[in-house]
């Protein structure tokens, strides 16, 4: 947001000074934004609101101008939360990209409050700030963000004692699935079969033996009041979610899935297809718990082949080799996802405008199916 | 007005008076009865604060830095293995420049599993950049904890006040608590000028490369030397308003002129100084009282070490396959003096072996006898116990 619009809103909003000039000035600043030489509005009228919240820029607490690589989905999930959360809160950060890609000393790319510590104390952290924020009988509200190996590994018994202390904390996962930050190493959530850097498949591995741990359920065993799994390819439900967390009085979660093109080994250009699939496939379940019980689902119209997801990325390349345990690790995701659909009830009966085809797919006219 | 209270009951009351926002902590022996009573504080309407009782060592430390990067008070203790476990936080809280006060009850650190009292633990992070303040008495360490909040905040380095655990902890002491108006006089309302605001926006922690990192340390390091014209400040102040000092950088008991010192940390001071009462020997000795041995208080003692022929450096630390730690640091300060005193290292009360009261006549006579000063040993050593090749 810039000076000049926070300016003009307010003008919006003062009837004590001059009007007719200040309404001038805002003609001018508007018609420097476009570039035309064409006013906004006719001479004498004056503006409506909805015509300045047209030319109102949406809040972003993550500028653009960080280093994030080229078609990184952490970088877009973040801005997502940030801009859905606005601008009363106060973020809290693992270390790991987001992290090191949004504060370059001397810069920083955040318009909010943040602060990062250590890599698993995020939630710790965000617990001592909501405590402060308590004593000081402020609402801000606070927001505690990780990737996954911060969330699911290293800072998970910091997060579960936050949850259990039911502290007045959104926290974020942005779950890339691997440690990217130091090099795409395994976590505990990279899925089974996925080669990393320490789980490289070979003549005796075929990546990952291990399943991705089934953090949500973990989480929604907490019984807090709300948690979700939310994807970047889904940015309307994302920012539902979010503005969802941000209402309730107590602790919510959100885990949010990120392509990294690098570590996952896809175009730059294809992170957001990426995530669609991980989603059209059942892989990635977008599913919302109340106190511990399934609240929501995404609807999957036509679940796709998981071997849809997985061909367009190199982790999972070793896949399609000629080797009959290729064959075999192929069906065991798609077992897997096959579970996960019957487990979630995932499959949708009709077309259903918010359904994994339906949701943000605006080329088909919005919401009309 | 005195009252009888255990070191932890009076420690609670000083941290209570400070009114801190936020306290955070997690029970390990012998820190508990300090937060047990806060708590009571809390259940009790006498103190308002959130009080967070959490998962661990390092989410304690981690929820004091969010409370105090957010513009509150905040408050933390622990011992042995939950200061080990915070390590990695302590080095962060100092990093960043926050300014918090903890409690460290003093205990050994294991293996093998010891619950007693040495120093091992403050020792094992005397490098994370927090200044450390070691009571003799629990009037100190009261006094020191109230200290300890305005020292941390003007200089927005953190403080550790350390105080052995059992032998002050839980000792029943007769305490002079300050009133609530003196300490409100004393301490302003917490102000930290980086408070986390989202009228105003920081960003906190970032990530420093190799073209700043140098001068963040240098600043580091400058201000916790500095701090040094901090607690001598705020214990002249504390003084003009309460009538009493907290020991300042050190003191000394004893002839100044002595030729022949003891240096020691902690309560291991109240020990000698009660030693040199019941056992008064020939030769004049002075008792050095090290409170601040982060900063490492170089100009005062070297003032007080100035003539000195004998120097007995006592701890309850060790570093394994080095020797003494605080008499590395003496030894080396030693060596900018006109005449360098023959230095006697010893460790004396590990794990909590009992300092006998004895001590005294025992170390006089020690070093009497020494034709080479010990460069290193521990003192009460009972080699009976050992096997035959460690004897």
């Amino acid at each position: 947001m810039t000076t000049t619009d926070d300016t003009a809103v307010e003008t919006s909003v003062d009837t004590t000074t001059d009007i007719a000039a200040r309404k001038a000035a805002l003609r001018n600043r508007l018609k420097d934004k476009r570039g035309s030489n064409e006013a906004p509005a006719r001479a004498g009228t004056a503006f409506s609101i909805a015509e300045l919240r047209e030319h109102q820029p949406a809040f972003r607490g993550l500028e653009a101008g960080h280093r994030a690589c080229q078609g990184c989905g952490e970088a877009l999930g973040a801005r997502l939360v940030a801009e859905s959360a606005g601008p009363d809160v106060i973020l809290t950060n693992a270390t790991g990209c987001l992290e090191i890609f949004t504060s370059p000393w001397p810069q920083s790319a955040w318009r909010v409050p943040w602060i990062h510590s250590l890599f698993e104390n995020s939630a710790a952290i965000a617990a001592g700030v909501e405590a402060a924020m308590k004593h000081l009988g402020k609402s801000t509200k606070v927001i505690a963000q990780g990737g996954d190996g911060g969330t699911f590994d290293i800072g998970f018994q910091a997060l579960s004692g936050m949850l259990e202390r039911m502290h007045n904390v959104l926290y974020v996962c942005y779950d890339n699935e691997a440690y990217m930050n130091t090099g795409v190493q395994r976590s505990g959530s990279t899925p089974h079969a996925a080669a990393t850097t320490t789980s490289p498949a070979g003549l005796e591995r075929m990546g990952k033996r291990h399943l991705k741990k089934d953090l949500l359920s973990i989480i929604a065993a907490h019984h807090i009041p709300y948690a979700a799994s939310a994807s970047v390819a889904y940015p309307v439900d994302l920012r539902r979610k979010v503005r969802r967390a941000m209402e309730v009085e107590g602790p919510t979660f959100l885990q949010v899935h990120c392509p990294c093109p690098l570590g996952w080994g896809h175009e730059s250009s294809v992170t957001v297809e990426v995530a669609r699939l991980a989603v059209q496939t059942g892989l990635f379940p977008l599913v919302e718990f109340e106190r511990g019980e399934v609240a929501g689902v995404m609807p999957l119209r036509n679940p796709k082949p998981v071997t849809d997801y997985l061909k367009l990325q190199n982790r999972f390349r070793h896949l399609f080799s000629n080797d009959p345990r290729a064959r075999e690790e192929r069906e065991h995701l798609q077992a897997l996802a096959d579970h996960t659909i019957e487990k979630f009830n995932l499959r949708g009966e009709e077309a259903d405008p918010l359904d994994s085809e339906g949701a943000d797919t605006v080329r088909r006219g919005g919401l009309v199916a | 007005m005195l009252s009888a209270l255990e070191g932890s009951q009076a420690l609670a009351q000083a941290v209570g008076l400070c009114r801190p926002g936020v306290v955070a902590a997690y029970p390990i022996t012998p820190q508990t009865h300090i937060v047990e009573n806060i708590s009571k504080l809390v259940a009790d309407g006498r103190l308002r604060c959130e009080l967070v009782s959490v998962e661990s060592e390092f989410s304690a430390a981690s929820v004091a830095l969010g409370a105090a990067a957010s513009g509150v008070r905040a408050y933390t203790a622990s011992s042995s293995q939950g200061i080990l476990l915070m390590a990695e936080v302590l080095y962060n809280i100092s990093g960043m420049r926050i300014p918090m006060v903890m409690t460290c009850a003093n205990r050994a650190v294991g293996a093998p599993l010891n619950i007693w009292n040495d120093q091992q633990d403050s020792m094992a992070v005397r490098d994370s950049g927090w200044i450390q303040l070691y009571c003799a008495d629990n009037q100190e360490a009261v006094d020191t904890t109230i200290q300890a909040f305005r020292i941390a905040e003007r200089t927005e380095v953190p403080v550790m006040v350390c105080v052995d655990g059992f032998v002050l902890t839980h000792t029943l002491e007769p305490i002079d608590l300050p009133t609530q108006e003196q300490v409100d006089r004393f301490l302003p309302p917490y102000h930290f000028s980086r408070a986390l605001d989202s009228r105003n926006p920081l960003s906190l922690g970032t990530c420093v490369d190799p073209s700043f990192f140098t001068e963040a340390r240098h600043s580091q390091h400058q201000a916790v030397l500095r701090a040094t014209t901090e607690i001598m400040a705020a214990d002249r102040d504390y003084a003009g308003i309460i009538g009493r000092s907290g020991g300042g950088l050190l003191s000394v008991v004893g002839p100044a002129e002595a030729d022949v010192a003891i240096l020691a940390l902690g309560s291991v001071c109240s020990t000698v100084q009660e030693s040199m009462q019941l056992f008064p020997q020939d030769r004049p000795v002075k008792l050095i009282k090290l409170r601040a041995y982060r900063p490492f208080p170089m100009a005062a003692l070297r003032e007080v070490l100035q003539g000195v022929r004998d120097l007995v450096v006592l701890e309850r630390a060790i570093a394994p396959g080095s020797g003494g730690i605080v008499g590395m640091e003496v030894r080396s300060l030693a060596t900018t003096l006109t005449q360098l005193p023959r230095i006697h290292n010893y460790a004396v009360g590990l794990g909590g072996r009992d300092v006998p009261i004895e001590i005294y006549p025992r170390l006089v006579e020690a070093i009497t006898r020494a034709d080479e000063p010990a460069w290193f040993e521990i003192f009460d050593l009972e080699p009976e116990k050992l096997p035959v090749e460690d004897r």
